[in-house]
């Protein structure tokens, strides 16, 4: 106030009483919100939210700044509006200006109209009989946002985003908003952050947190601070600290940043680093070995059925991935099923229900396959090779009909989605761990089907003699139909499990069929056993080469691998003894 | 499957008359008479049936190797696309700085920030390497995978499965930016072959009859090939390998020749198909195009030099025709195809042809 | 044939396949221009011993000396074949969409090569070749018959044709007369004392009588060991012999 200090008494008192004046005229300049009596601002928020649209980019920035303050999760969402330029004032039929939130625009006999909602809360603003009020784009005047405080906006967006994500009920949410007050280093937030810890009680949360912390501290003015920062983040091991760790060291060319003037932070920073690293390689493999062993799983699973029609009926069956698509579309009808006519609540269950469901389609299909078709052609593996892949081209098209050309959204229950941090940089999707969960069950139960029961024991009759069987009383084409149904109801459950981790669409099956008979021809044919040891083998090698190779050309080289191995093993892991398939 | 020694003469007229046909009468057509005429083929029909029997020099090999020999190959899309990258490369050279960038190296070249011509595409330039390239690179990829294959005694539908996971390993390969092949656009625009435009009518007509003529040729050396005693062991391979190498021969090495005799016409077929098509990317030597390749073959009738011809002609036109006038029919076509041949028509047209030459036969005699 | 010695001597061979043993330590050996049978239970390793010598099984241990080339038991088949030893199976192996006449020419004694086959023309003398064996085997009025549609017989003769005209040192035949009329079996017992003339012949059979028409010596083989050797009237008076075929006690 060194205005009121050289002006004269008189001036400043002059001064107030215009300002007095003034006052119901700023007032009256002050845009009103327009709001939803059931659910409207406390005064201050509805006073800063009118402020927004003021004409002085100081008071804008202050509004912006207080609103963020609050901590109301509905004034980020009106932040945010403000910031896509969904602000708008609107001339109501009382003549009165709002400020009114504008949602997509529409049009309707040939003009833009857009539907409007109460800033506070977003609830529609209705006409008189009930319906939301549309109006034209020309009604609405937007509130534009200052290039200058467009800045601004985002970053108060964030950090209040951030403020509030981190008292979410979600660890997993708290975790990532604790991150990102660490990626920003805003001293500001120390006070948040410390005020949170000793409350956190999800560890990776709580870890989270207190690196934030510490990446904040890593620019205190102290160095003894600065050092204690650099060496708690060493003992935390998170790799998301090198970066910070790594400009106390070498300093950032980009954004002019000098190295830690201080000795003992360097030092301090260096260590940490060495540390971090240490783990992140033993982090590293085990999440390689993971990856590998889930790839692995998806692989076993596909590779199932088809090493048992193929193994035992000797039919080579290329239609088994559209069997597996079968499946995944049968999982995204009873999702669609689920949403249509039950309850919101009751979503969580559908996969549950999609198993089998896609289970007895799949093999409810081969069944029909079987008895159609397959069953004029044994012992000419070559024909079902070409038979079955026109079938498979058959059902694509008919599925692309039905369903459309683009892939389908199937989406997680809430119960697959997210994973379990296990170790500091090794994350274990939950989806994952169920597709192994559920190959593991599959292998148990088909080697346990086959080797234990009754029917088992006649479907390995008949692959060994069809002729000796039949005069034993088997019903042999009862036995082919089961068997092959059984492997297609497999592919069915194979698909349910693709449908978590990857896109269902009509392609779906011709991007995994080649590389489920390579598990087949390398595992060898007719001995579960072999299966396995292919999957596990190609899968892992996959996960192992790709980070070398990159994807592709790890498949290339997985390819020249089978086949310089088949020139070692040319039946496979655990060839089938016998005269089977080999005189053919 | 075979056609009896006595019936020779007469199939020799009919295969004279119609490559006489097709080499002298098609393109007559084209020129005399007038456009509004019946009898008129147009430029689009002529470069179309250009297009059909380039694949027929394709089905002929693949006729060697599935229908005399009983390897089926899954994998044939690969060379094809080998012959027709090839004639692609040097077509793509040949566009000098009337390519958009106006460059001396390839538009696609310059959008992936390649400043100099790699060194293996220097020599295609040349259009003697070319033509030589067209047949051996792909022979010389076959003489590979097949030495390999065939030593170690992967046959059956074990090689079916080998070779097609052959073909989409090549169709993930060239789909890669970094091989500089033009990624999944592959290479288009092509300008001028030997100094000839390719738009021009004549050009048409020209790349027509040299496809004609490769036919006329392949033909002849399959069946010579068939005919000579070699032939008679790829067939012996197909009944029963097993008495053959007991009696003395190496099946691998008849394999290997065979394999690689065939890739050297879907080369030869490629490096045709890619000047009267005017574009070649991966997509057409993938997985799908590779088993497509066979069915043209079953559907003629294999075992039968003709029937491979037939087939590659006929499934084709059944495609234009189809996905131009009933596009979501075409799958349905094809998968049924793939049925019918197996189930209700083993020995494809050619065994109906022959069965019914039989009735009429009984009926009549 | 002026030749001495043995033809084929096996060695210690021991054949097993996934811990069953099918040849234990077997020693056995064969004159030139020998006609011999070998007989034995069923599992005696009877077939496994040809499969041996022509190369389809590699032995476990042992050696196979042919004539008086070395060890052959690392050769593959088609190099063996080229040596000199023919094989015949116990189910008929021929080409079935071929002629009668064709499947005799391409087994002929000649360049295999895959070059030979796609330019050399047959000589007069092979055909004169193919003449000769196919009046032996009295396949001489169908020449030209696709041989799918041969009888199950002639079938069997075509393949003997096969591997005389291959023109082999040591046939192998296994089990020729099986499952065929006695007029066919006496017919083929001619065949073999014809082509056992010129070279020399091992034949597997379990027909005795067949055995005792045609032979002058046998051998008894027993899982995987050769029991004993000697006439047919020998071997039949051999205790242990009737002990194995006969049951024990």
């Amino acid at each position: 106030m060194v205005g009121v200090r050289t002006v004269g008494f008189r001036t400043f008192f002059t001064l107030c009483v215009m300002l007095i004046a003034l006052f119901p005229l700023a007032g009256f300049a002050q845009i009103p919100v327009h709001t939803d009596p059931n659910n409207p601002p406390p005064p201050s928020i509805h006073s800063n939210i009118s402020d927004l649209a003021s004409d002085d980019l100081a008071v804008q920035k202050d509004a912006i700044i207080a609103l963020a303050k609050t901590g109301d999760p509905q004034a980020l969402s009106i932040l945010e509006e403000y910031r896509i330029g969904s602000l708008y004032v609107w001339t109501r039929p009382d003549s009165q200006r709002v400020l009114v939130i504008g949602g997509d625009e529409t049009t309707q006999d040939g003009e833009a109209i857009i539907p409007l909602f109460t800033p506070y809360g977003r609830t529609d603003i209705l006409q008189e009989d009930g319906s939301t009020l549309y109006v034209s784009v020309d009604e609405v005047e937007e509130v534009r946002v200052n290039r200058r405080l467009r800045r601004v906006v985002k970053k108060q967006i964030d950090s209040l985003g951030n403020q509030i994500n981190l008292a979410d009920p979600s660890s997993n949410v708290r975790r990532a908003a604790a991150m990102d007050f660490g990626l920003r280093g805003d001293p500001a937030a120390l006070p948040l952050l410390e005020e949170r810890l000793p409350i956190e009680q999800n560890t990776w949360a709580h870890m989270a947190i207190e690196s934030a912390i510490n990446l904040i501290n890593l620019e205190d003015e102290n160095p003894a601070v600065r050092v204690a920062a650099a060496t708690r983040l060493g003992e935390l091991r998170g790799e998301d600290a090198v970066p910070a760790l790594l400009q106390i060291l070498d300093g950032s060319e980009d954004d002019g940043i000098e190295p830690d003037s201080d000795e003992n932070v360097r030092v301090a920073a260096a260590a940490a680093i060495k540390r971090i690293e240490g783990w992140a390689f033993y982090a590293r493999t085990a999440q390689t070995i993971f990856r590998g062993l889930s790839l692995s799983s998806i692989l076993l699973l596909m590779a199932l059925g088809l090493a048992i029609v193929f193994g035992l009926m000797g039919v080579i069956n290329m239609a088994h991935g559209e069997l597996m698509m079968i499946g995944a579309y049968s999982t995204f009808v009873v999702q669609q099923l689920f949403l249509a006519y039950f309850p919101t609540s009751a979503f969580d269950y559908y996969f549950i229900v999609a198993l089998p469901v896609a289970f007895l389609v799949a093999g409810g299909f081969g069944l029909v396959i079987e008895r159609g078709v397959i069953r004029f052609l044994y012992g000419r593996p070559l024909e079902t090779l070409l038979v079955t892949w026109g079938l498979g081209l058959i059902l694509q098209q008919a599925v692309r009909q039905t369903f459309g050309a683009a892939n389908v959204s199937v989406s997680a229950p809430s119960w697959l989605s997210g994973g379990v941090q296990i170790l500091v940089g090794v994350f274990i999707p939950y989806n994952r761990l169920f597709i192994i969960g559920l190959t593991i069950v599959c292998v148990i139960a088909t080697y346990l089907f086959l080797f234990r029961t009754n029917t088992g024991l006649k479907i390995r009759a008949v692959t060994q003699n069809r002729g000796m069987s039949a005069c034993l009383g088997i019903r042999t084409g009862r036995i082919d139909a089961m068997t092959f149904a059984l492997g297609a109801g497999i592919a069915g459950l194979a698909g349910a499990a693709l449908s978590q981790v990857g896109n269902v669409g009509p392609d779906l099956g011709q991007n995994y069929i080649v590389d489920s008979f390579m598990v087949v021809v390398t595992g060898g044919v007719g001995k579960l056993s072999g299966t396995v040891a292919a999957a596990l083998g190609i899968g892992g090698l996959n996960k192992f080469l790709e980070p070398m190779f990159g994807a592709v050309y790890g498949k290339v080289l997985i390819l020249g691998m089978v086949i310089l191995f088949l020139q070692w093993r040319p039946s496979g892991f655990f060839p089938a003894k016998g005269r089977g398939l080999e005189t053919s | 499957m075979f056609v009896s020694h006595q019936k020779k003469k007469g199939e020799w007229l009919v295969l004279t008359v119609i490559a006489f046909g097709l080499l002298v009468v098609v393109p007559l057509l084209n020129l005399v008479p007038g456009e509004e005429s019946f009898l008129y083929l147009s430029d689009f029909q002529i470069n179309l049936l250009g297009k059909y029997l380039a694949f027929a020099i394709l089905a002929l090999g693949i006729d060697l190797i599935w229908g005399y020999t009983g390897i089926l190959s899954l994998g044939h899309g690969v060379f094809f696309g080998l012959g027709a990258y090839c004639m692609g490369m040097h077509l793509m050279l040949q566009i000098g700085d009337r390519s958009v960038y106006g460059s001396a190296i390839p538009d696609f070249m310059v959008w992936n920030r390649v400043t100099e011509l790699p060194l293996f595409w220097k020599p295609f330039s040349s259009f003697l390497f070319m033509s030589g390239a067209v047949i051996f690179v792909p022979m010389l990829v076959a003489a590979l995978f097949g030495f390999f294959a065939f030593r170690s005694r992967i046959r059956g539908v074990y090689f079916a499965i080998i070779t097609q996971a052959f073909a989409l390993s090549a169709w993930l390969l060239f789909n890669r930016n970094e091989l500089n092949l033009g990624g999944t656009n592959g290479l288009t625009d092509f300008k001028t072959l030997l100094g000839f435009e390719l738009a021009d009518p004549n050009t048409v007509r020209g790349l027509y009859i040299v496809t004609v003529i490769a036919l006329i040729g392949a033909y002849l050396f399959c069946w010579w090939m068939v005919r000579s005693r070699l032939g008679k062991v790829l067939v012996a391979i197909r009944d029963h390998e097993n008495r053959l190498r007991y009696s003395g021969y190496s099946p691998a090495a008849f394999k290997t020749m065979v394999f690689v005799i065939s890739a050297g016409l879907a080369g030869l077929a490629g490096a045709l198909y890619v000047p009267q098509v005017g574009i070649i990317t991966p997509s057409q030597m993938g997985v799908l195009p590779s088993i497509e390749m066979v069915v043209w073959v079953a559907v003629g009738g294999r075992g039968a030099l003709y029937g491979a011809v037939i087939g590659a002609v006929g499934v084709n036109w059944a495609r234009s025709f189809l996905t131009t006038n009933y596009p979501d029919v075409w799958l349905y076509f094809l998968g049924g195809l793939f049925m019918a041949v197996v189930l209700l028509f083993p020995n494809g047209i050619v065994g109906l042809v022959q069965q019914a030459q039989r009735w009429i036969g009984r009926r009549f005699s | 044939m002026t030749e001495h010695g043995s033809i084929i001597y096996v060695e210690d061979l021991t054949v097993s396949f996934d811990g069953f043993v099918a040849l234990n330590k077997l020693n056995f050996f064969m004159d030139y221009g020998e006609l011999r049978f070998v007989i034995g239970p069923n599992g005696a390793g009877k077939t496994t011993l040809l499969d041996v010598i022509c190369g389809k099984v590699k032995p476990t241990k042992g050696r196979v000396i042919f004539g008086r080339d070395s060890d052959i038991s690392t050769y593959r088949e088609h190099e063996i074949a080229h040596l000199g030893i023919g094989r015949k199976f116990q189910t008929p192996s021929i080409y079935l969409h071929h002629t009668v006449r064709e499947n005799i020419e391409l087994s002929l004694k000649q360049d295999k090569s895959v070059w030979a086959t796609l330019f050399r023309r047959l000589s007069s003398e092979s055909e004169d070749r193919i003449e000769a064996v196919l009046d032996m085997i009295g396949l001489a009025e169908k020449p030209h018959q696709i041989a799918g549609s041969l009888s199950h017989g002639e079938k069997q003769w075509l393949e003997i044709g096969m591997v005389m005209a291959q023109e082999a040192k040591l046939l192998l035949i296994d089990e020729p007369v099986a499952g065929m009329t006695d007029h066919e079996t006496e017919k083929t017992g001619i065949l073999l004392q014809t082509i056992a003339k010129e070279r020399s012949v091992l034949v597997i059979e379990h027909d005795m009588e067949f055995v005792r028409q045609i032979s002058n010596k046998v051998s008894v083989l027993h899982e995987g060991q050769l029991l004993c050797e000697g006439s047919v009237d020998e071997v039949q008076n051999n205790e242990e012999v009737m002990e194995i075929y006969l049951g024990r006690g």
